[in-house]
């Protein structure tokens, strides 16, 4: 990801900083490396992804179990079906990180419908189940968009709101100016926001926004 | 943060100037200090006072201040290492490999990875964290310090043995030492020489991961036949099979070091990839043995006995996880261990047994059960940890 190519995001619409991103070669030559069944090109794919995959779907789901399971199934999915990647809609981290959202809010919902089944009278109604559904995506599109923006921006927003410096002491500390320091924060945030555009959709910037039907697509074939 | 481009570059190019006015009131956009959390107080305050004007402004800052909301620090949860293995084989089940990965790389193929997820969340000042390397030499400890960094360099040069053997780049380069280019603790010093390591620590994790992923990925694709290719290490060689055993041991035996040194959990290889550990060190004792004795450092050999028939014998139990029974022939490599002729045994557990062969536990401290022969009891001990180096 070049940062240079991030500035085009002024109205803070789409996030769209990969859309021109020229899919690595890295990523052709993994799909072709699985797609022959290269075991040795799994174990690098699971070493590349499986933090990103694992948090995605801890986010989504907030239990490790369920985040494991889900992590073996992204896995499967992507070496039973290499073919289904395709580089020219954009990197192949976008790709499983969308596949991984998809399949952590399709579970989510399943065990959501399971315990309201359970719970008899005092379920709670199907609004309030799609809220948190919708929260909990939000939340895994956020962490998503914070690892994938350019680090400048991240390492402004760590230290603006996780270490609670002023817009000064974070100019200081990233060596640039306050004008530069507040552009990259209010950027940041920019892209952040992005994340509630989608309703429990893929994360992934860059790719159509349409969201697949509840249970369909990626989540139903793995 | 390798990707940030030069300091010059490092503004977004926005269509905007740098601080915009409002559109609605004029007042410069970036006084608003993005969601209020990173202004001084009074600053909050004239900003407050300006949103309640505006409507442009206060738009975009409840926008903002929203997603201030949907920041969550990291996780610091870690992946659980057995956790890859789990996954891997429910692929592989699914799907057979059609190049699979030959099962004698599988240690070095978990280990490997285990510390790459180790390294992962480390800053700068981690990776520059002393550590302090320990073995035994001449039948008494040893030990250097180096950083997290050197420690890396250390596992690259030396795993560079097996990547030569192979064909591969050494990743030594042109700093290969002349007169003994194949020793592991010569190439270590050399790799240290260059001072990589100092000057730019977190460049060292890349190569080192490189190598280790283009080591497995050659083993695969080479055929059965390469697990018999010598490597060289030195004065002895291993079956390339036995040496990437050995590199998974070395691997686990420094990321333990390294986790200590930043105050980090650790775990142990799994059970099958332990026993294999405890095996192929227990395989190298009756050599250990021969060369303590070569170098006057134990006795004789009470008897002669013929190569392959049996000998004197000592039972090592090692117990937990990866544990098992071994029959070490004591006269000779040559002979059979066997159990009709022990004359002693020795018991301990198999993470104590790995941190002998370490160097990391002195063979007077180790907590091993012991019977018989005592000379014999001490000799293997000893010999346990005088497989330890650099």
């Amino acid at each position: 990801m070049d940062f240079c190519d991030g500035g085009h995001s002024g109205g803070g619409e789409g996030g769209p900083w990969m859309v021109n991103e020229a899919p690595p070669r890295w990523d052709r030559r993994m799909q072709q490396r699985l797609a022959r069944g290269e075991a040795a090109a799994l174990g690098e794919l699971y070493d590349r992804f499986a933090s990103l995959v694992h948090s995605l779907a801890q986010r989504v789901l907030e239990d490790e179990a369920a985040a494991d399971r889900i992590t073996r199934e992204v896995f499967g999915y992507i070496w039973e079906n290499p073919d289904a990647y395709d580089p020219k809609q954009g990197s192949l981290r976008s790709w499983v990180a969308t596949l991984t959202h998809r399949q952590a809010v399709h579970r989510l919902r399943q065990a959501e419908a399971a315990s309201a089944l359970d719970c008899g009278a005092d379920a709670p109604g199907p609004a309030e189940i799609e809220q948190k559904i919708n929260a909990a995506s939000t939340a895994a599109r956020a962490d998503y968009i914070v690892t994938s923006m350019p680090a400048p921006l991240r390492a402004a927003l760590e230290l603006a709101y996780f270490q609670r410096r002023d817009y000064r002491q974070t100019a200081a500390d990233l060596g640039v100016t306050e004008v530069e320091a507040r552009r990259r924060l209010r950027l940041g945030l920019q892209l952040l926001a992005t994340a509630h555009n989608h309703q429990a959709g893929p994360p992934a910037p860059g790719r159509p926004a349409t969201p697949p039907p509840p249970g369909s697509g990626y989540g139903r074939a793995l | 943060m390798q990707r940030t481009p030069p300091r010059r570059r490092t503004g977004p190019r926005t269509r905007t100037p740098p601080a915009p006015a409002c559109p609605s009131c004029r007042t410069p956009c970036s006084s608003r200090c993005w969601a209020l959390a990173a202004c001084s107080p009074e600053e909050t305050a004239a900003v407050e006072a300006h949103l309640t004007d505006c409507a442009a402004c206060a738009d975009e800052a409840l926008r903002l201040r929203d997603a201030v909301g949907l920041l969550h620090p990291a996780d610091s949860l870690d992946l659980d290492p057995l956790l890859r293995s789990r996954v891997l084989e429910n692929c592989l089940g699914r799907r057979p490999a059609r190049i699979p990965v030959p099962e004698w790389a599988g240690p070095y193929d978990a280990e490997t990875a285990k510390l790459d997820a180790l390294l992962r969340d480390m800053g700068e000042s981690e990776w520059r964290a002393p550590v302090r390397l320990r073995w035994f030499e001449n039948d008494r400890e040893a030990g250097r310090t180096t950083t997290v960094a050197g420690v890396i360099g250390h596992l690259m040069s030396v795993d560079g043995l097996v990547a030569t053997a192979l064909g591969l780049t050494d990743p030594l380069g042109a700093e290969v030492p002349e007169d003994s280019p194949s020793d592991p603790t010569e190439r270590t010093l050399a790799y240290w020489r260059t001072a990589v390591h100092e000057e730019s620590p977190l460049a060292t994790r890349e190569p080192w991961r490189e190598q280790s992923h283009a080591l497995i990925r050659t083993v695969a694709f080479a055929g059965r036949g390469v697990a018999e290719l010598a490597v060289p290490y030195g004065d002895f060689r291993l079956p390339l099979r036995d040496s990437l055993l050995e590199r998974a041991f070395e691997c686990w035996v420094h990321a333990g070091d390294i986790a200590d040194a930043v105050d980090y959990p650790y775990e142990a290889p799994a059970a099958h990839h332990m026993h294999g550990m405890v095996d192929l060190a227990a395989r190298l004792l009756p050599s250990a043995l021969a060369v303590r004795r070569r170098a006057g450092l134990a006795a004789p050999p009470r008897r002669l006995v013929e190569a392959g028939t049996p000998g004197r014998t000592l039972h090592l139990e090692v117990e937990g996880s990866g544990g098992g029974h071994w029959y070490i022939a004591l006269d000779s490599p040559g002979a059979l261990g066997t159990p009709d002729r022990t004359v002693a045994h020795i018991a301990l557990d198999s993470v104590e047994f790995c941190q002998l062969a370490a160097g990391h536990v002195s063979p007077e401290d180790a907590a091993a059960g012991q019977h018989g022969e005592r000379d014999a009891i001490r000799e293997v001990l000893f010999a346990t940890a005088s497989l330890s180096r650099l």
